[in-house]
């Protein structure tokens, strides 16, 4: 007789979701974290190889959905140090542009996820419903909300009128009131700081230690970020400044984040500037041939560093294509920043990486440190944090 | 420190375990080194001139595996790309874990997908594919048909 074996799981309808995270604890407190994935490994690297240039631009933007462009861009960097060639000024404002408007965007779903996991449930509607425009912005300007197909090598795809200009002038100018908004409600309310101050912390020599990128390290005080070390497009034409803040904290994370905003819209701001200057459709250089050669390209995601190494023979494919996502080096100071830390504390310690897959709820589990049973699934967790906040919300208005 | 103390200063630690170094611009430089140098080399990278370790990418050719580390220095925007070639019958490297947590992973995903030893790694197991992909079949290699008992 023959046998039968029946897969189940990751995905089967009796079953959770494929985990992500698992936290080990002991009564209250998470003594260990696992990482458990690679149900959903694409082979993207390896896809690469088969595709021509163009074609690779439109792989890579489908890394991933929110830092999008990130991937993008990262890869013109990495092929036009190959080519050494350097693009017209309209197409870097024009790069620049989308860049900042997808940390924008990126940013503003942060803090409606945080939001969703402290139970601050208005927090999440609020900086959603002012995501729109912006997605509505990229719309207008490249046809899609995500994925914006705007990148080949030598330049950009389309370009964005002068005309479109004052529109999307009175979206940043909106976008910016309410940034002031979330901006007042997060900082100043005592609740949130109670939640999220001294909470999943990270030293300065955790971020060297783990290689930590983007806000994560910028919120410990290491002032890294390629836009600045390694200026590309249009950053070294505009004045912008890298937001730091010192004490590693979910606090200090929120804060960097929140204030990069205002940077992000004064840069789109200047770049539009910059527009009105440049002539009007010069976007591209023509590239005919592609050299043998490496190139290392990175940019600043939303999440901190994307770094793309490319490596070409002369032919039209590339012979080596490796990414590396800024959420592959964050995401392993879990063991730092969640280790010690109170299972309610958990979510948010996790979350304010900013962990760029679904992080939905569904992304951590609580496992017996002893015993190995699970205790907690991903709604539970979710619960428990939100249930905290509750509790200090009532201690806080107990106080005379 | 500009990129040329940067680069004497390497070149004073290393001597004769360099190949060959390719000064593309002030801000890309790739050095070959003898596969025995590595810990050296990043030794002096990572805290001497405190660079910061971006990833490492492994690549197969006619003459083996080639591993290239990726490392920044921010303050001036330069990556050094520190480049090895291990044997294909025998890739094996020390890894850069006892000094460095972050190449925890990376030195697992290169393992995974081709085959690469990393001596003294903590736990070197399967990091990003399903659990069922076979062991000793390693996804990246060019020769895919090759399991562990031909090597």
């Amino acid at each position: 007789m023959s046998k039968t074996i029946i897969p189940i799981g990751p995905y089967h309808p009796l079953q959770e979701e494929p985990e992500l995270f698992k936290l080990y604890c002991e009564g209250e407190i998470v003594k260990d974290v696992q990482w458990v994935t690679g149900y959903n490994h694409r082979g993207i690297e390896k896809l690469s190889e088969s595709k021509t240039f163009d074609q690779v631009f439109f792989l890579v933007e489908r890394i991933c959905g929110i830092c999008s462009t990130s991937h993008p861009f990262a890869f013109a960097n990495a092929m036009e140090e190959i080519i050494s060639i350097e693009i017209p000024d309209r197409a870097k404002y024009i790069r620049s542009i989308i860049g900042e408007l997808e940390r924008l965007h990126s940013h503003l779903l942060w803090v409606g996820l945080a939001g969703h996991f402290l139970g601050y449930n208005t927090v999440f509607m609020w900086a959603w419903k002012y995501r729109e425009p912006v997605l509505d912005l990229f719309e207008m300007i490249t046809g899609n909300r995500n994925s914006y197909a705007m990148f080949k090598i030598g330049g950009v795809r389309r370009d964005i009128e002068n005309a479109k200009i004052p529109a999307i002038r009175k979206v940043l100018d909106m976008v910016r009131k309410k940034t002031d908004l979330l901006t007042g409600a997060v900082m100043d309310d005592p609740v949130i700081h109670a939640r999220t101050k001294g909470v999943g912390i990270l030293t300065k020599e955790d971020i060297r230690e783990y290689g930590a990128l983007g806000p994560t390290a910028r919120a410990s005080g290491v002032a890294i970020d390629v836009r600045k070390d390694d200026p590309y497009a249009a950053y070294p034409l505009v004045k912008w400044k890298v937001i730091t803040a010192t004490e590693g904290d979910v606090f200090a994370k929120a804060e960097v984040r929140l204030l990069e905003m205002y940077e992000s819209i004064s840069i789109i701001q200047q770049c539009l500037d910059g527009l009105l200057r440049a002539k009007e459709g010069e976007i591209e250089i023509q590239v005919r041939e592609i050299p043998m050669g490496i190139g290392n390209g990175h940019a600043e995601a939303p999440r901190g560093e994307v770094f793309h190494f490319v490596k070409t023979d002369g032919s039209q494919y590339p012979v080596r294509h490796k990414i590396r996502a800024p959420s592959y080096m964050n995401i392993a100071t879990f063991k730092k920043s969640c280790v010690g830390q109170t299972i309610s504390d958990a979510t948010i310690a996790l979350a304010a990486v900013d962990p760029c897959y679904c992080c939905t709820e569904r992304m951590a589990y609580a496992y017996d440190y002893k015993s190995g049973e699970k205790i907690l699934d991903g709604n539970e967790l979710l619960r428990l944090g939100q249930q905290k906040t509750d509790a200090m919300r009532k201690q806080l208005k107990r106080k005379p | 420190m500009n990129t040329t103390d940067i680069i004497q200063k390497i070149e004073d630690t290393l001597h004769t375990r360099i190949q060959e170094v390719e000064i593309k611009s002030t801000h890309r430089v790739s050095i070959w080194i003898d596969t025995e140098a590595l810990l050296k080399a990043a030794r002096v990278l990572l805290f001497e001139l405190e660079f910061r370790f971006i990833i490492a990418s492994a690549y197969q050719t006619k003459e083996g595996f080639e591993i290239l580390y990726h490392f920044s220095f921010d303050p001036i925007g330069l990556i050094i790309n520190v480049k090895v070639l291990l044997p294909e019958k025998k890739p094996e490297i020390e890894s850069l874990c006892p000094i460095l947590t972050a190449a925890n992973w990376i030195e697992r995903e290169m393992h995974e997908l081709y085959g690469i030893f990393f001596i003294n790694h903590p736990n070197l197991e399967k990091l990003i594919s399903d659990g069922n992909w076979a062991s000793g079949v390693y996804p990246y290699r060019r020769d895919h048909l090759t399991t562990e008992s031909d090597i």
